[in-house]
């Protein structure tokens, strides 16, 4: 089982990458853009046929590792 | 006075602490990450350098190392942990002190001598420091910017955990002498019981009247004293 997760910083959290991504973007004439937040994309292969068994072992993972959840939120992805 | 330096793969400043430990005649010996027995000891020591080339957060893959459910233990026990730069980072990966470290406000590695003021003297690695004394030690990071939600910050504060706090040369705390962008310009942190200290400057790197100081000569003299 393939599946994915997104790791972003939180709301409030500074993300100075982001910022200078945003205000490269407007330089370069996207006047559209509004704001970006950079974050961090994993896939991960399972070798489980469960979907619930998988639900709860990628949870762990992105608590345990992926996530420092002081600063960091994810999100799942079922392929 | 026993001393233990963990060295994991990419740690840069293990020898450099090592020689500071020996020359105020610690009984020092070098621990690799593999390991999965702390040797007997009363201080830990995490030392700076990129373990793991920073790979996904700095000090992440570190904080799971073997070695580290005897340093946690340890810890927990009240032994003295000293985390150095990214040895703070990895502290903070294990849960063992709060908050975390983000990339520096201004996105670019510093490294340069900076004035911290000792805000907490009543612990065993400040005791020989004066209180609010303005000493100087250099930095050199790329993610120093403490971070933590403000209760976090009020209980840091309201618990005296704050080590060192990032200010100019006549002691004056303000967001011109914060480096990295630091919530309340903290440089270094205890935890709540105090035998644990994390901080971004590097002590190790300033004992020594030839490298222009010895104000990190009094943390380890302030360890010596146990």
């Amino acid at each position: 089982m393939k599946i994915s997760a997104v790791v972003t910083l939180k709301e409030d959290v500074l993300d100075p990458q982001g910022k200078v991504v945003n205000q490269t973007l407007k330089n370069m004439g996207f006047d559209n853009v509004v704001n970006v937040r950079q974050g961090k994309y994993f896939e991960i292969e399972l070798n489980e046929s469960n979907s619930e068994k998988a639900k709860n072992t990628i949870n762990e993972i992105c608590k345990k590792l992926l996530t420092n959840s002081v600063i960091e939120n994810y999100t799942i992805n079922y392929k | 006075m026993r001393s233990s330096v963990i060295v994991f793969p990419g740690s840069n400043c293990d020898r450099d602490v090592a020689v500071a430990l020996q020359n105020f005649n610690f009984k020092n010996q070098m621990v690799w990450h593999d390991e999965s027995n702390l040797p007997k000891t009363d201080l830990v020591v995490l030392p700076g350098g990129f373990s793991y080339g920073d790979y996904l957060r700095t000090g992440c893959i570190a904080s799971k190392s073997k070695i580290i459910d005897d340093i946690i233990k340890h810890g927990k026990k009240g032994g003295l942990i000293l985390g150095i730069c990214n040895g703070f980072q990895i502290l903070i990966e294990t849960g063992l002190l709060k908050g975390s470290l983000l990339r520096n406000k201004k996105l670019k590695f510093i490294s340069k001598n900076v004035y911290l003021k000792v805000s907490n003297v009543n612990n065993k690695f400040c005791s020989k420091y004066g209180k609010n004394q303005t000493i100087k030690l250099p930095i050199a990071h790329n993610e120093g910017n403490f971070f933590t939600d403000d209760d976090q910050l009020k209980e840091f504060e309201d618990n005296d955990q704050i080590a060192f706090k990032y200010c100019n040369k006549d002691g004056f705390i303000s967001s011109i002498s914060n480096p990295n962008g630091s919530s309340n310009n903290i440089a270094g942190i205890l935890n709540l019981e105090k035998n644990i200290l994390g901080m971004m400057p590097h002590p190790e790197r300033l004992i020594d009247p030839i490298l222009s100081g010895e104000d990190g000569s009094t943390l380890f003299e302030s360890l010596l004293k146990l």
